[in-house]
């Protein structure tokens, strides 16, 4: 991104300290795991032990006369709601039905008093399966005599996040195809210097957030209230606003402080089944899944890959040619567009005249994957990124020298139709290498290595947000974005407090409750500071603007003749805080002023994606001959952030990025 | 049962049932939810607190285990006039953590160590905190966070 130039700022592009560090220090930050509701119940899950198999029967009575359980819910007795869900496709049902469709799917859900009356009623649950030929990975998936997961025809979510259509559901077992074509691939391929070819697998990672999925619902006459420990709240909204058949305004999602997340706790997890369960139960419930739940919860994509790279005899890359085959497991979650991210992100951040990229994913009878940190990079950057090497080996170039002759440049229309290239990659290069000492000699059993990805980030840019400059101007900051451990509590507020001119003491964050913040997409795809903070500063500044024509009006003058300075305005010899603005214009030392803002597909963020996020990192590592243990010496890693908002957060998140990549 | 212990200081009573975990003591019995809860198999180190002194898993611990002894939580940590443990402000300067789902667990586990060794080694440290996983931050800050604290507090005893 380009740097916004250099200003006198007093908050912004400081290291100021986090705003929930007290909270988090003491015990006090509140995780929905440690949140209780009056009158509360318990519910736990039976999941299947089949990977695929018919649901004959279940039998749930003698659960159900157990002391302290209220009720049981399987698939069978849902009349009433629209069970199944999905932003991309609707193809998941809260609790499985007629059948199942991977180990460890949930078949029923005890409510119970407590927790572990819950959990033991789950033995005297009945269920009685055929078991199915199942299909576990693609390759079996894409077979002529395959057994089909999903036998019906599905209604395309409406949130799905691209362009193109969903292909789920049309009678194989495909979940979403994804095409990128331009130049001539096989033409280059024939005139190339030299070329490079193999196969890859990336494996099923689980992201493993500290806190495991958990969620309250409370479901009554007045709608759906979960608290949650989801990271798109908005989205969430939207699942259960269709499950419940309910006004948007019914539906409310809470979110207080989460326990990691990395993209696992994207979209739509185990809400619908716990609003289920109070419904059913007409009370409160808590469903805290275990670590080993979670796991069963999602996963990333797990992805084959064949590639090639050609070079010509300048050193120029001159094509790249990909084939993916992606497992989904049981059901869609955001695998859709993990396939067209993963597709795009073949390319890496260099201007390849011709390319070509096939990809497909599969549904098959694992735990459904989903995002999981920079989705669809990880997947596709190892093959493209070991295959830079062995080209630089193969024509005899310092595998360094290689990329920086052939990254994007700013400004360059390396990707058709999609934004000009707006990182500065060779100078994150430059860091990286002298970072490492890239020219230094190194000891036997060593050696380096340098690696780039540029990922088309931001998401959809939807976002609006609100702040409150209160009476005594201090301001209350309403964000739909999610405080993950990112730091968007301590980042947003900067913002605000450098925009109104005010001590970020005085700035207040209110974050996620769908009922009262402002819709924001999502929170993910570095998109946070990007899309939220330019929601922030415009807000600011549209309260300045009503601060302003209201100044006016309190010293009766023309609003041309107000002048904004830090924290106020001054006209002639009157200077007016915010605080004396606000109070004189109502009369009475309270009242407030709200700013908007409303961020969507046009102006700055017009063509997507809304940033490349474009990065570098450098390893040295020595190898002992002996044991073959690998120790890693040095790392850098290099974030193209442009202006960083609080370094030492920004820094921190490359640190983490790269310590969970490890 | 009925379990009689010292907790953060001052002596508690606490009906509880033979199979509960101290974990589930503290959270569900005594709303003491600072202390948190994540593998449930003794290897992540969130849910660590101090029974006479040494860093115990309260997850897997049966609560019956610590009757007559002493328990400190995280929320035993700051000082009577409100001032935070130097190990908790250690945290927060050295930007050591991001969640927070770790930290409570992350910041007794040290104070066990710095307590049996006031001037650790980074080795001692990294050996020491072998047993508490951090998902987002990495390790880098939160051993500079405990060497800080180290050094706060001898500062401290100096004074």
């Amino acid at each position: 991104m380009s740097t916004e130039k250099q200003k006198d700022f007093q908050v912004v592009n400081r290291s100021v300290p986090r705003r929930d560090g007290r909270a988090k220090v003491t015990g006090r930050a509140t995780y929905v795991s440690d949140i209780k509701l009056i009158g509360m119940a318990y519910t736990k899950v039976l999941r299947s032990p089949y990977a695929h198999a018919k649901i004959l029967s279940i039998d749930t009575s003698r659960a159900e006369r157990r002391p302290g359980v209220y009720c049981v819910l399987t698939g069978n007795n849902l009349e009433g709601l629209n069970p199944y869900y999905g932003h991309a496709v609707k193809d998941h049902p809260l609790l499985a039905i007629d059948k199942v469709r991977y180990a460890g799917e949930p078949v029923a859900a005890v409510v119970a008093v407590d927790e572990r009356t819950a959990f033991e009623a789950l033995e005297f649950i009945d269920v009685n399966y055929q078991e199915l030929k199942a299909v576990l990975t693609p390759k079996e998936a894409m077979e002529k005599d395959a057994p089909l997961l999903h036998e019906k025809k599905f209604q395309a979510g409406a949130l799905r996040g691209f362009e193109g259509e969903v292909t789920a559901g049309q009678g194989s077992n495909v979940c979403q195809e994804h095409h990128l074509k331009w130049g001539d691939v096989e033409a280059a391929f024939k005139n190339a210097a030299a070329i490079v070819e193999g196969e890859y697998y990336f494996p099923m990672t689980y992201a493993y957030a500290m806190e495991a999925y958990v969620a309250i619902a409370d479901v009554d006459d007045h709608g759906v209230t979960i608290y949650s420990s989801a990271q798109h709240p908005f989205m969430v909204r939207h699942d259960l606003k269709s499950v419940f058949n309910l006004p948007v305004s019914a539906v409310r999602l809470i979110v207080p402080f989460v326990g990691g997340g990395y993209g696992s706790k994207s979209y739509t997890k185990i809400e619908p089944l716990v609003a289920a369960c109070s419904w059913k139960a007409k009370r409160p419930v808590k469903l805290q899944l275990t670590v080993e739940e979670a796991m069963l919860t999602t996963r990333s994509d797990d992805a084959f890959t064949w590639m090639r790279t050609a070079v010509d005899a300048d050193g120029k890359i001159i094509a790249r040619q990909a084939r993916i085959t992606m497992n989904t497991g049981a059901y869609a979650e955001n695998s859709p567009l993990v396939v067209e991210k993963s597709t795009n992100r073949c390319v890496g951040p260099y201007a390849i005249p011709n390319v070509q990229i096939d990809n497909i994913s599969f549904y098959t009878n694992t735990v459904p994957a989903s995002s999981y940190r920079g989705f669809g990079c990880a997947q596709v950057t190892l093959p493209g990124e070991s295959q830079i090497d062995e080209l630089a080996a193969k024509i005899g170039k310092d595998p360094y020298e290689f990329r920086l002759m052939n990254a994007a440049k700013p400004g360059e229309e390396f990707f058709p139709k999609m934004r000009p290239f707006d990182g500065t990659l060779k100078e994150d290069l430059e860091i990286a290498a002298k970072a490492l000492g890239w020219n230094e000699p190194l000891e036997k059993g060593s050696g380096r290595g340098v690696a780039c990805s540029g990922s088309d980030a931001g998401a959809y840019p939807l976002t609006s947000t609100a702040i409150r400059v209160h009476a005594d101007g201090s301001a209350s900051l309403m964000t739909g974005s999610t405080e993950l451990g990112q730091g968007s509590h301590t980042v947003l507020p900067q913002i605000a407090a450098e925009e109104l001119g005010i001590p970020i003491d005085s700035v207040r964050v209110v974050s996620s409750d769908t009922a009262i913040t402002p819709y924001d997409r999502s929170t993910g795809a570095s998109r946070t500071t990007t899309l939220m903070g330019r929601a922030v500063m415009e807000a600011s500044r549209e309260a300045i603007q009503q601060m302003v024509r209201m100044a006016a009006d309190v010293l009766k003058v023309k609003v041309e003749e107000i002048q904004v300075i830090r924290g106020g305005v001054r006209c002639g010899e009157a200077q007016l805080g915010w605080s004396e603005v606000i109070s004189k214009y109502y009369a009475l030392p309270d009242g407030e002023v709200i700013g908007r803002a409303y961020i969507r597909k046009d102006g700055d963020f017009a063509k997507l994606p809304v940033f490349w996020e474009v990065a570098c990192t450098g390893v040295e590592l020595s190898v002992d001959e002996e044991t073959g243990k690998i120790q890693m010496e040095k790392l850098a890693t290099v974030g193209d952030v442009g202006l960083a908002i609080n370094p030492a957060l920004a820094e921190g998140q490359d640190v983490g990025a790269a310590t969970m990549g490890m | 049962m009925n379990i009689q212990f010292n907790l953060n200081g001052k002596p508690i009573a606490v009906e509880c049932e033979a199979q509960e975990t101290l974990a589930e003591v503290l959270r569900d019995r005594l709303n003491l939810t600072g202390t948190k809860v994540s593998c449930e198999v003794q290897v992540c180190g969130a849910c660590t607190v101090l029974v006479d002194g040494l860093p115990v898993s309260s997850c897997t611990q049966l609560a019956y285990e610590v009757r007559d002894k002493s328990v400190l939580t995280i929320e035993g940590l700051e000082r009577p006039d409100g001032a935070l443990h130097p190990l908790q402000q250690a945290f927060i300067d050295e930007f050591a953590f991001q969640c927070g789902f770790c930290t409570p667990g992350m910041i007794m586990a040290a104070k066990a160590l710095l307590d049996e060794n006031s001037r650790p080694s980074h080795d001692d440290i990294i050996h020491h905190m072998d047993g508490n996983i951090c998902r987002c931050t990495g390790y880098v800050s939160v051993i500079k966070a405990i060497q800080r604290a180290a050094n706060e507090m001898a500062k401290e005893k100096r004074s």
